[in-house]
């Protein structure tokens, strides 16, 4: 059985950082966690690593957001089943960085 | 005819301008990595066509980025050239860890006076190596050096520094803690200089495995001790790869020399108006010229008067001449930051700078004259000239 396709859309300089346009759509094997998509994310564009969360502690960095299903998400366990709308490809996962200091 | 290569790191990217040796006309390229800020970039002396960038951002942390063809195409060390087995680009340029296992992660000195611990936010500085083109250092905050001998794909600390033990005396100054000046010993391989804000200038004369303070002469209104052996704001340190040994600092406030590789300083500060600053520079060929522009305060981070200044001194300091032909003479509030003044090596020694209202300056005639060679870029971080044949 092949993975469900999870999309993700990422803010404009991490799409210009990895080279890429529009949504991304990932192959993440499940369970669908916010943990096991960025792992999938950061194999696939390594130029990402320390992007989105620290490298070794693997916390979120501080002004980004993540959200799902209108959802702020971030708080919770990256090791939490993400909603099955995200999991199964009909609502994306959105990373957002935060709207400060231009 | 020779060519030079102006590099110049700003707020919302980077810039590379071009010119032939007599610096009149000017071909501009750019942004690079639009958006990011660019806090420096420099080319190896090795492979002029080797570029390094410190490519970081508030929001998502620091990448490095190269370009083996002078500026025309960049990657990000083995995350964009090469591929993965599966296709992929392979590879990562943005890890600085610190060397905990050798210097294990202490406290500095936090703005309120109680201790905090050492984060790591960005690269500040590039300094690649004089004789390999795949090494090069990386001064960052908070403050540490790191060494990279495989062209930017991998960092280790140098950790020595961070751990030589005045590092909970150290404290950010109001840009934080960085490690922002490199400067290499062009006869002595295994002699680097560095500076801190505010922790003062050190020194290795191993090759960065142990390091000493190098702050004596040093003094500093703001601390309890104003000769503290560390503390200082030490903005940048330049010197005459002419002569090793002689160094020229811009302190906080102050214009300093040393004759003896850093063991002491005097000030040579003179006739000038202020002696606070950020930038300094000596003439390719004459290593008793000296270039600094003058800021009115620490806290009124602008020229003096609204009249934008160079200061030269041929005479290695204390006596200085103002500099003023072609640049603005009213109305004029930009700063020079630290890493913006770099000189070329043509016969005719060029002077450059920017600024903080996104003006690059050249002076073809060692400053006897200034043109801007753009007006309206991002507030300019850094700037840095490459001679080319």
């Amino acid at each position: 059985m092949s993975s469900p396709v999870v999309r993700v859309e990422i803010p404009f300089h991490l799409r210009t950082l990895a080279q890429v346009n529009g949504e991304l759509r990932l192959d993440v094997p499940p369970p669908v966690t916010l943990r096991r998509v960025v792992d999938v994310l950061e194999e696939r564009y390594p130029v990402l690593r320390g992007t989105i969360r620290d490298h070794d502690t693997q916390q979120r960095r501080a002004f980004l957001r993540f959200f799902a299903c209108q959802e702020d998400i971030s708080h919770q366990s990256p090791d939490d089943p993400l909603p099955d709308a995200v999991a199964e490809g009909r609502e994306p996962l959105l990373i957002v960085g935060a709207i400060a200091g231009g | 005819m020779s060519k030079v290569r102006v590099l110049a790191g700003t707020k919302k990217g980077a810039f590379v301008l071009t010119a032939d040796g007599k610096r009149d006309q000017w071909d501009v390229s750019g942004p690079f990595f639009a958006g990011w800020e660019i806090y420096h970039m420099k080319g190896s002396p090795v492979n002029p066509d080797r570029i390094y960038v410190s490519q970081t951002s508030g929001w998502f942390g620091q990448i490095i980025q190269c370009s083996d063809d002078g500026g025309k195409t960049w990657y990000a060390p083995g995350g964009g050239q090469q591929k993965s087995p599966q296709g992929w680009p392979a590879g990562e340029s943005n890890r600085f860890v610190y060397d905990s296992a050798a210097a294990p992660l202490t406290t500095h000195q936090w703005y309120d006076g109680t201790q905090h611990p050492w984060e790591f936010k960005r690269v500040w500085h590039l300094e690649p190596s004089l004789t390999d083109a795949e090494t090069v250092y990386a001064g960052v905050e908070d403050a540490a050096i790191f060494r990279s001998t495989d062209g930017a794909h991998s960092w280790q600390e140098l950790p020595g520094l961070r751990g030589h033990g005045t590092g909970p005396a150290w404290q950010p100054g109001a840009g934080g803690m960085c490690l922002h000046t490199i400067v290499l010993d062009p006869k002595d391989p295994n002699r680097i200089y560095i500076a801190v804000s505010a922790a003062g200038a050190f020194r290795t004369d191993d090759g960065g495995k142990s390091w000493k303070p190098i702050n004596k002469g040093l003094r500093s209104p703001y601390l309890p001790d104003q000769d503290h052996e560390v503390g200082h704001c030490v903005h940048h340190i330049a010197m005459s790869p002419r002569r090793p040994g002689i160094l020229f600092m811009q302190k906080h406030w102050d214009v300093m020399r040393s004759d003896d590789a850093g063991d002491s300083w005097h000030e040579v500060s003179g006739n000038l108006p202020t002696d606070f600053g950020f930038a300094i520079d000596v003439h390719a060929h004459e290593p008793e010229t000296i270039y600094v522009a003058p800021i009115k305060s620490d806290s009124e981070h602008y020229p003096l008067d609204g009249q934008l200044k160079v200061w030269r001194s041929k005479t290695g300091g204390n006596e200085w001449e103002a500099l003023t032909n072609g640049l603005p003479q009213q109305n004029c509030y930009v700063n020079v930051l630290r890493d913006a003044m770099a000189v070329d090596s043509l016969d005719d020694c060029g002077i450059y700078f920017g600024t903080t209202g996104g003006q690059v300056y050249v002076s073809p005639d060692a400053g006897d004259s200034w043109q801007p060679i753009v007006r309206d870029l991002p507030a300019v971080l850094s700037v840095e000239v490459q001679t080319l044949p």
